[in-house]
């Protein structure tokens, strides 16, 4: 490996250990600083990149980061430049989190502590809701749609209330095939009713 | 065999969670009761300290599960495992992918997946925060300070983005600041 490549893995490696370490509430707290700093600053990708990699990032899985640091990092460097940049993106939250894990049940037999616990225990669950509305109003409003979002709320509100044992991923295999189906059956249908007017 | 296990549940995580931080929660939730790693204060305790840390929630779920459960070597393990299926699509959609991923019948699967996901992380939610108020799911166990505590930080989420005050000011309450806000009245509700 020649100086230049190993200064680019060395550059994107230090460039994504910042972004992992300074960036709070997850992934798309994100997307403005790896704007800033992958575009503004060093120029590696595009800005029409940029919003590619978004839609991208939001319709594969994994955390967005982590989907960030591998498309600039591979842009950049090739399979090494994605390992360095997706390591340093994940090195800093695993060292405090690793930290705090090994202190945490110590600090929950405080008394202030767990009262504080508790007390953020109520947020976690209304953080939760209102993320899942803003989604719900982002989303696509047609019959399909609303049909998948209630049967999968009732669907897992029942689960959860009556402790049923049904795992959130046969549930999306499910409604992905719903889909399908409907998708196909619908442009089925309209391939006729297009071979009917002709 | 712990790591073996928590090789293929964060596997899990790391491969069927869309759109971001939210929408792994109620996976992640799922594989950490199921397997019996956590329960759900617990797993409040760690979506708290992951929003209050830097770092993707699915990571720093990853870390602390593994760590507790099987120290360094799982704590690793977990990390890697939850983000391995991202880096390898993403390499996939970078050097071979792309059309699939504009392919319309790929496109009719996600555009399904998206509601789906919504409702699961309302779901969630909502149970989350019932369970906060009924500790133990009867009627007559109502937490009261727990219903107090929730109404008054639903109703000051609701009211910084309502009233012209804030918004002009583009004061916003982050997720950040509502843990903390919630922690100090914890402490006053709860006691020393």
């Amino acid at each position: 490996m020649n100086k230049d490549k190993l200064k680019t893995i060395a550059e994107l490696f230090l460039t994504f250990f910042k972004i992992g370490l300074f960036t709070f509430g997850g992934g798309y707290a994100m997307i403005p600083i790896i704007e800033h700093n992958c575009i503004e600053k060093k120029g590696w990708i595009t800005h029409r990149e940029m919003s590619d990699l978004v839609v991208i990032a939001e319709s594969t899985p994994g955390p967005v980061a982590i989907n960030c640091a591998t498309f600039v990092g591979c842009k950049r460097g090739g399979v090494i430049g994605s390992l360095a940049a997706t390591f340093g993106v994940v090195l800093p939250s695993f060292i405090i989190i690793y930290l705090i894990s090994l202190f945490l049940d110590n600090l929950l037999e405080i008394k202030w502590v767990a009262s504080a616990f508790k007390g953020i225990s109520c947020a976690v669950g209304i953080l939760i809701v209102d993320a899942a509305l803003r989604l719900v109003k982002r989303m696509k409003k047609d019959v399909t749609t609303i049909i998948i979002f209630a049967v999968s709320f009732v669907v897992m509100m029942a689960v959860n209330l009556l402790g049923l044992r049904f795992s959130t991923v046969t549930l999306m295999l499910i409604c992905g095939a719903a889909g399908l189906i409907v998708y196909i059956v619908k442009s089925r249908a309209a391939a006729k009713g297009g071979e009917g007017k002709e | 065999m712990i790591y073996l296990e928590l090789l293929l549940g964060f596997l899990k995580v790391g491969l069927f969670a869309f759109g971001g931080a939210y929408a792994a929660i109620p996976l992640i939730r799922d594989v950490v009761l199921s397997n019996g790693w956590l329960d759900d204060a617990q797993l409040s305790y760690m979506i708290a300290v992951s929003e209050s840390t830097p770092g993707p929630i699915m990571v720093n779920m990853a870390t602390y599960v593994g760590s507790t459960r099987g120290g360094i070597l799982g704590s690793a393990l977990a990390t890697a495992a939850v983000v391995t299926p991202a880096f390898i699509i993403i390499l996939l959609v970078v050097y071979a992918l792309r059309a699939v991923m504009e392919n319309r019948y790929v496109k009719a699967v996600m555009d399904s997946l998206v509601p789906c996901v919504n409702g699961i992380i309302l779901a969630v939610g909502l149970f989350m925060t019932l369970e906060c108020i009924l500790p133990e799911f009867k009627p007559l166990t109502v937490d009261f300070r727990a219903a107090a505590l929730t109404a008054l930080l639903a109703l000051l989420l609701f009211l910084t983005r309502k009233i012209k005050f804030f918004a002009e000011r583009k004061i916003k309450l982050s997720p950040v600041t509502l843990i903390v806000i919630a922690s100090l009245a914890g402490i006053l509700m709860y006691g020393v």
